[in-house]
């Protein structure tokens, strides 16, 4: 085992597989050709390397995201805005029950270096964890080249709105954005935009289901325009999330194209609650004490809301603010 | 194999549903923006999202508009329709300083003209702080607006939500 200085990243060399082994506290992952293998002090776990690759890829690119991201029903983080919790069992019934849960809480920037360096080290040259599995190659196999230009992905983030002048910009075939193959009907035309002189940094629009067609990943909301704390982070969706994403506060989806079959369960024992099927047009809440999963059998384009302000997950914790938007 | 995108629209959508295995609909404060649209009189805001002080209005948009503004920038989404939308600068501000969602304005807004932008469906338009907008409909469609709670957001939930 070696220490990296700057970033404590512990990791020793290759393993019989080639990829390297981390340790995070008393976490150990290790990877082989088909399974990540995750032991804590009171336990084991395996997931399989396609799954666990697509969910650390989110929890990379998302930096921890909001509230809590599952892996699966027993390994996951909890974002408290500058440390992380990694967990086993801490959202699953039975693993409480029988007290064989363990949480340990990290610096945000340990276990972010940690898990990038895992993401980069385990993930081969033909494998992207964003891509739909149909638009990518298997992970299997021993270690075999990387993909690092795949999984460190820029995460875009308008300040005002894309195509803001200064802002981040409309993605087109020359910025290396083609048409995704299940969008290639949506059609492509730019709004007409007649800004008087001096005013072209504050007249912008732009073709917001034409961007989306041309996302290369999927189920990685992104930021395309700002009011205040409220951010619209659409995003394309195919397959499944491979994150079962618990809520610290209330969150939206508008169904922009499509369909999106969401499964619904508590958020702290995984009990399932409601199925919310959602097609264009549609407008729901996920409450603040859910986790949830979505599945999109024809990539779809979903608007997912957010309220970013930093008071949320306190007050509603707190009980201070409801875990539902409205009551009527 | 040849994919059809569904998008929705004021005389073509289907809602989705909730199926309850332990919980109340009413949690998920489930509309659908264009059955809302529908229903509402022209350029009436009709919240389709709340997040504490924040909401998402659908807007039908038929005829034009009055003037608005707004202390904070905003933004529509064409859901539907052709709609244009007109800008001023305005010499001086009609929102107070602070003030939270969009507010009307009088008559015609006095100051320099921005300029103005032609959307269709899938086409996002900032509305930024400080200026003077108005909405032609050139065909009848929806917008869904990104705004905070204000005085001409309307709220009727029980009438537009799955229960
Ligand atoms: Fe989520």
């Amino acid at each position: 085992m070696s220490t990296a200085q700057d970033s404590g990243v512990q990791t020793s060399g290759p393993n019989n597989f080639g990829y390297n082994d981390y340790v995070l506290g008393s976490f150990k992952f290790n990877r082989d050709e088909f399974f990540a293998h995750v032991s804590w002090p009171t336990g084991s776990h395996s997931i399989s390397i396609d799954n666990f690759l697509r969910a650390l890829q989110r929890d990379c690119a998302w930096d921890f995201f909001y509230g809590t991201v599952n892996f699966d029903h027993v390994v996951g983080t909890i974002n408290h805005y500058g440390t992380v919790d990694l967990f086993a069992g801490r959202f699953n019934e039975a693993y409480r029950k029988a007290e064989l849960d363990h949480s340990e809480n990290f610096q945000t920037p340990k276990i972010r270096a940690t898990f990038h360096s895992m993401l980069d080290n385990w993930t081969n040259s033909t494998f992207d964890p964003f891509a739909s599995p149909a638009e990518t190659q298997a992970p299997w196999g021993v270690k075999s080249g990387s993909n690092t230009d795949a999984v460190t992905r820029r995460r875009v983030a308008a300040a005002r709105m894309v195509g803001v002048k200064g802002d981040e910009q409309i993605r087109t075939d020359a910025t290396g954005h083609p048409i995704n193959r299940m969008f290639a009907d949506v059609p492509q035309g730019e709004p007409q935009v007649f800004a008087e002189p001096g005013f072209e940094g504050e007249i912008a629009a732009f073709n917001l289901f034409a961007y989306l067609s041309r996302s290369n990943v999927t189920w990685n909301p992104s930021v395309v325009s700002v009011c205040k704390e409220s951010l619209y982070c659409p995003t394309t969706e195919e397959y499944i999330l491979p994150i079962v994403h618990g809520n610290d506060r209330v969150e939206w989806f508008i169904q922009l194209s499509d369909e999106i079959v969401w499964d619904v369960a508590d958020r702290e024992t995984g009990a399932p609650r409601a199925k919310v099927t959602m097609r264009a047009g549609d407008c729901a809440a996920m409450p603040a004490d859910i986790r949830h999963q979505g599945f999109s059998s024809k990539r779809s384009m979903l608007l997912v809301w957010e309220n970013n302000s930093a008071d949320l997950p306190g007050l509603i914790a707190s009980g201070k603010a409801p875990q539902y938007p409205v009551s009527f | 194999m040849a994919y059809k995108t569904v998008f929705g629209s004021l005389d073509n959508f289907t809602k989705g549903r909730i199926d309850i295995i332990n919980d109340d609909p009413k949690h998920y404060v489930f509309s659908n923006l264009f059955e809302v649209a529908k229903k509402s009189k022209p350029w009436e805001k009709v919240a389709v999202g709340i997040n504490q002080e924040y909401v998402l209005e659908a807007i039908r948009a038929e005829g034009q508009s009055g003037w608005y503004s707004c202390d904070h920038d905003e933004t529509v989404i064409c859901m539907d329709g052709d709609i244009e939308i007109n800008f001023v600068k305005l010499d001086n501000p009609v929102a107070a300083p602070g003030k939270s969602g969009s507010v009307s304005i009088n008559g015609e807004p006095v100051g320099k003209k921005m300029g103005r932008v032609v959307l269709q469906q899938g086409h996002q338009a900032l509305l930024p702080k400080g200026s003077a907008y108005c909405f032609t409909a050139k065909k009848t469609g929806v917008l869904l607006q990104q705004t905070i709670l204000g005085d001409l957001t309307k709220q009727r939930w029980s009438q537009i939500c799955l229960s």
